[in-house]
């Protein structure tokens, strides 16, 4: 696959874009909410917000652009979401000035801050409502690292869409819309009118929508007219056409197909900006019948013709081509939204992690690798971009060429696809209760986390700091950091006789957080679903058009909150490093850890070579430290899986971190697997960077010993050096490598393959390594977009010479 | 085998050695190899894991243990274990229990071997060996002697015979620049090889320097300090020529 001319320099004009702050969201939002519309029920008021944005906002049609329309007035132009999250003059100062995620913000958006916006604001916003409403043990978790809020800054996310956009228009959502108010019952429903109002709310986001399109088709015919190019022209009238058409009806073709998901992505990310931004999911399987002919050749002919349900006119491969890499580009113009303070320190990332699914299983089982599949690796390898990000998702009936062929791109040190068991992912979707049919056409989104698509809400609610407990439980409930006493008091540690002890009053020490976690949650939830509902979201997710409730309030078909554990690596070796030395071999007393763990280990570095050297560590095949993590692992499953939401749905777990490892690891003080104080913590599940030393077939061994399927979700990085997947043989062996993990069931495996030396260059380097992409957590990212601790931890992860 | 990098001079190792062996002066740590017994004592006590005896005494059960640990990974790519030294063949009881061991397990075993044994060892051995891994050194036997300590004539045998019964056999053909990288030495390989009645592979391995490393952390002088690896354009050279008498060649391996 080549690039043409125009996406040559659509790419460029994407890299070349400069993150900028747009006010104007945050103006028409605030311009919206200064009128006095009286008694407005919320979804309605929120509606009526979006219909106002969608009417005013800039449309933006870049040259040369086939398929159109920017979140902000322009290409990584950021909108800030003020009603959710409203930044001071000091954030702003940051946000233009930091080092690392940097967003620049002109004098005349400073300006429009201070004059209008923080004025208006303050005392309005969610976040602010959030922290009012959390107890003093909350706030004092939260300040003490011990875990994070996902909401105080974005909206409930994490969502992705399935295939009904593709069969149908959004003037078939209002009839369904429609169908579902007829239905109400006045008599004895008690929820009817709140329903009525939701209803209503979603009729209003359809027609906002439509009209936001049109809006887009008025300014390409403005455009057309004015053009003399007769080629663009004739494509600024098709793209008018395209337009009018969708997403009022359902799309006819490929170019219909891709811009009608795209307004709906604007859409979700416009109304608010919930986590993970948005995401087309089964991109694979949902753009298949818009190949015509179709991408395989017809038995015994030349021509494709109507046969099946392929759509629309014949579509010169060249072309499909091109508007694939168009609607790539078009994520990569979206900054996530920018963040501040702990929400930056999480995911400190540009990236908005729209995970876009390749593969897996169809809705009967069948595998569901096809010639598109192909086309859209080859265009992840061509525009090598940030956003989207691409998973393959492996079955065992998936051929081994298909693996093979993300090799061929991971090899190259992009950093992407990632890779899945989707077999394992219908498992978990299952065990959780999903029909057998939702759980094939779900797949996973954001970094690692299982849904079903188009039918859930899987909202994650923020990280949890398991090494922090475990320090607190080292300290009889007192944070060392500040001295306060946080937590329970469950027994001086040096007073324990046994290991079992020391667990048990981890695990006390444990629930008690995670009481404290949900109790915040199951607030933050009702704050969401009573002032800011999403009803241009609830109208894409089943089944809230038909139960007539939004998104953040139980209208999906499965709702699940996650709570996601950070920190298994460093808990197994710190664990192990406790039972091994204190409790069975008695090389230390508890006291003399604790001691050496207080100083950081100064004057105790023979005690520090120790644990690092002479203690068993997670990763290496070892059932002693591996039945540690299987604890770890279990403690945290049975003190979250299984709660009920204020939704009507369940709490669940997933371990995956982004980038709250290393602010996670910056509040704990040294631990006992060695680590020194503030240093990051080990990443995802991991093994803590530098303790695999048997290879990676051992690591996937130590890693399988987790129970994957009772989560939502599992991250594994591991690090290659290129030679590795030099040739044919280095790609047999990560194929074998990935379906023996598969097939012991692990959920998921990412590779980075660049030197260690490529990373130290690039450290010192950075002008000239601007484009070096690696992958971080569950997404890649520039290299030189990271902090410096972040890079050094990257470059620590173990490097594996051999098989 | 001493890794300085590694050593956090606590001076641990010279307290606990009963011979007085180590001595730690400042930043310098050295061993007087005439007074060490190899008694390991230092190794246990060093938390940096900056001394190692190379070698240690395992049953057959506790290397089993270990290579079970990856039958999944064996299972999906076909592999196996190659059992490898120094020379295997040296410890011939200790081999052919290990290999009947495997077998019982179906796990397919692979043996690296100079070839320098009697003919019974390898009969009692071969039909628990599924693949031979098989060096080729240097073909002149009047210099072989030299550079190896013997002569070549038993490996060549051994090799016929290994080949003659039908055995997989992969050569593994070192080329050190200097010593057996000339031409004549090639092509008396290749024609060699070309005549065995059934050959998989032959392998031709470039010259690498990873050994001047371990030869520093033994207190040993390295034998070929200025040698440096055949360039890649000799490679391919030699790989036209093995090609000519029709071997399936691979560079590495």
């Amino acid at each position: 696959m080549t690039m043409s001319q125009r996406v040559a320099r659509l790419r460029q004009q994407s890299l070349d874009a400069r993150p900028t702050i747009s006010t104007e969201r945050a103006e028409l939002m605030t311009e919206f909410y200064r009128q006095d519309l009286g008694l407005v029920s919320a979804p309605v008021r929120r509606a009526l917000a979006f219909q106002y944005l969608m009417e005013h906002k800039t449309i933006c049609i870049n040259d040369g652009e086939l398929i159109v329309g920017e979140k902000g007035p322009a290409p990584k132009a950021t909108p800030t979401y003020p009603e959710l999250c409203c930044h001071s003059l000091e954030d702003l100062d940051i946000l233009n000035s930091r080092e690392k995620i940097s967003f620049d913000v002109s004098p005349e958006a400073r300006k429009v801050y201070e004059e209008t916006i923080i004025p208006f604001w303050r005392g309005k916003t969610m976040r602010e409502l959030i922290f009012q409403e959390m107890t003093e043990e909350w706030k004092a978790a939260y300040e003490a690292g011990i875990f994070t809020e996902f909401m105080e800054q974005r909206s409930p996310g994490h969502c992705v869409l399935d295939d009904k956009i593709y069969k149908k228009g959004f003037l078939d959502f209002k009839r369904d819309i429609q169908r579902s108010l007829d239905s109400l019952d006045y008599l004895n429903d008690p929820d009817a009118y709140d329903k009525q109002e939701e209803l209503k709310a979603m009729d209003i986001c359809a027609d906002a929508l439509i009209r936001f399109a049109e809006r887009h088709a008025e300014k390409a015919l403005e455009l057309a007219q004015q053009e003399a190019d007769p080629q663009r022209k004739r494509e600024l009238e098709r793209i008018a056409e395209v337009c009018s058409y969708v997403p009022a009806h359902a799309p006819r073709d490929l170019w219909e197909a891709l811009q009608y998901y795209w307004f709906v992505h604007l859409g979700v990310t416009t109304e608010l900006n919930p986590w993970d931004s948005f995401n087309p999911g089964r991109l694979d399987q949902h753009l298949y019948p818009f190949f015509n002919p179709p991408l395989s050749p017809p038995v015994g002919g030349m021509k494709g013709g109507e046969e099946g349900d392929h759509k629309g006119a014949p579509l010169p491969r060249q072309q499909a081509e091109e508007l694939l890499q168009c609607f790539w580009i078009k994520f990569n113009n979206q900054p996530a939204p920018p963040k501040v303070g702990v929400t930056a320190a999480e995911s400190s990332t540009y990236t908005d992690f729209a995970q876009i699914n390749l593969g897996g299983l169809k809705e009967d089982g069948a595998d569901g690798v096809n010639e598109l599949t192909f086309l859209l690796l080859d265009v992840v390898e061509e525009m090598r971009l940030l956003q989207p990000s691409a998973s393959i998702q492996v079955s065992k009936k998936s051929p081994d060429r298909f693996i093979k062929r993300a090799g061929r791109i991971i090899r190259t040190g992009f950093g992407q696809p990632s890779v899945f068991n989707a077999d394992l992912v219908v498992q978990e979707l299952v065990r959780q209760g999903k029909s057998l049919a939702d759980a094939r056409n779900g797949g996973t989104s954001g970094c690692v986390e299982t849904g079903a698509f188009g039918k859930e809400n899987n909202n994650l609610s923020g990280y949890f700091n398991m090494p922090k407990v475990l320090e607190i439980t080292l300290h009889n409930g007192v944070d060392p950091r500040t001295g306060k006493k946080i937590g329970l008091e469950t027994g001086d540690p040096t007073q324990f006789e046994t290991f079992e002890q020391l667990f048990e009053a981890y695990r006390k020490q444990l629930h008690y957080f995670v009481d404290i976690k949900v109790r915040g949650n199951n607030v933050v939830e009702r704050l969401y679903a009573r002032y800011i509902p999403a009803p241009f979201l609830s109208l894409l997710i089943d089944d809230c058009i038909a139960s007539g409730k939004d998104y953040h309030d139980g209208g999906a078909r499965y709702d699940t909150t996650y709570i996601q554990g950070v920190g298994v690596g460093t808990m197994a070796d710190a664990l192990t490093a406790l039972k091994y030395h204190v409790f069975d071999r008695k090389t230390l007393t508890m006291a003399e850890l604790l001691a050496a763990l207080g100083d950081d280990f100064v004057g105790y570095e023979r005690t520090r070579q120790l644990l690092l050297n002479k203690t068993p560590k997670y990763g290496n095949d070892d059932d002693y430290a591996d039945d540690v993590m299987v604890a770890v692992f279990d403690a945290y499953f049975d003190a979250i899986d299984g709660r009920p939401t204020t939704k009507g749905g369940t709490y669940r777990i997933n371990l995956l971190p982004t980038t709250v490892h290393v602010y996670f690891g910056s509040v704990i003080g040294a631990t006992p697997d060695g680590r020194r104080a503030a240093n990051p913590l080990s990443e995802g599940i991991s093994p803590v960077q530098g303790s695999d030393r048997r290879g990676p077939t051992a690591v996937v061994k130590s890693v399988a010993k987790m129970d994957h399927v009772r989560t939502g979700g599992t991250l594994l990085n591991q690090k290659f050096t290129p030679q590795l997947l030099g040739d044919d043989g280095g790609l047999d062996n990560l194929v074998h490598l990935i379906r023996t993990f598969f097939k012991l069931d692990g959920h998921h495996i990412q590779f980075n393959v660049v030197d260690a030396a490529t990373l130290r260059a690039a450290q010192q380097n950075p002008e000239q390594y601007r484009d070096l992409i690696v992958r971080v957590a569950g997404y890649s990212d520039y290299f030189c977009d990271l902090g410096q601790v972040l890079q050094d931890e990257i470059i620590a992860r173990t490097e594996h010479q051999a098989f | 085998m001493f890794r300085e990098r590694r050593c956090i001079r606590c001076g641990t190792c010279q307290t606990v050695c009963a011979q007085g062996a180590i001595s730690v002066v400042g930043d310098v740590v050295s061993t007087d190899r005439e007074k060490c017994t190899l008694c390991g004592t230092c190794v246990e006590a060093c938390y940096a894991e900056a001394r190692e005896i190379v070698g240690r005494e395992v049953t057959v059960a506790e290397v089993m243990a270990e290579i079970e640990q990856d039958i999944a990974f064996y299972d999906q790519s076909g592999g196996g274990v190659t059992l490898s030294g120094g020379e295997p063949l040296v410890q011939r009881d200790f081999l052919l229990a290990l290999l009947r061991a495997c077998q019982e397990k179906e796990i397919h075993t692979a043996v690296d071997t100079c070839g320098f044994a009697t003919w019974e060892t390898l009969d009692r051995l071969r039909e628990h060996v599924d693949l031979f891994l098989y060096d080729l050194k240097l073909m002149d036997d009047a210099r072989h002697p030299k550079f190896t300590g013997v002569s070549n004539e038993t490996i060549l045998r051994n090799l016929q015979r290994l080949s003659t019964l039908g055995h997989d056999i992969i050569l593994r053909v070192p080329i050190i620049p200097g010593i057996n990288d000339d031409e004549e030495n090639i092509r008396r390989t290749g024609a060699f090889a070309a005549a065995l009645p059934r050959l998989n592979q032959l392998n031709v391995l470039p010259y690498h320097h990873a050994g001047a490393d371990k030869c520093s952390r033994l207190n040993r002088i390295y034998g070929l300090p200025e040698t440096r690896p055949p360039s890649d354009e000799r490679m391919f050279e030699i790989v036209q020529i093995l090609q000519g008498f029709g071997l399936p060649i691979k560079i590495g391996g």
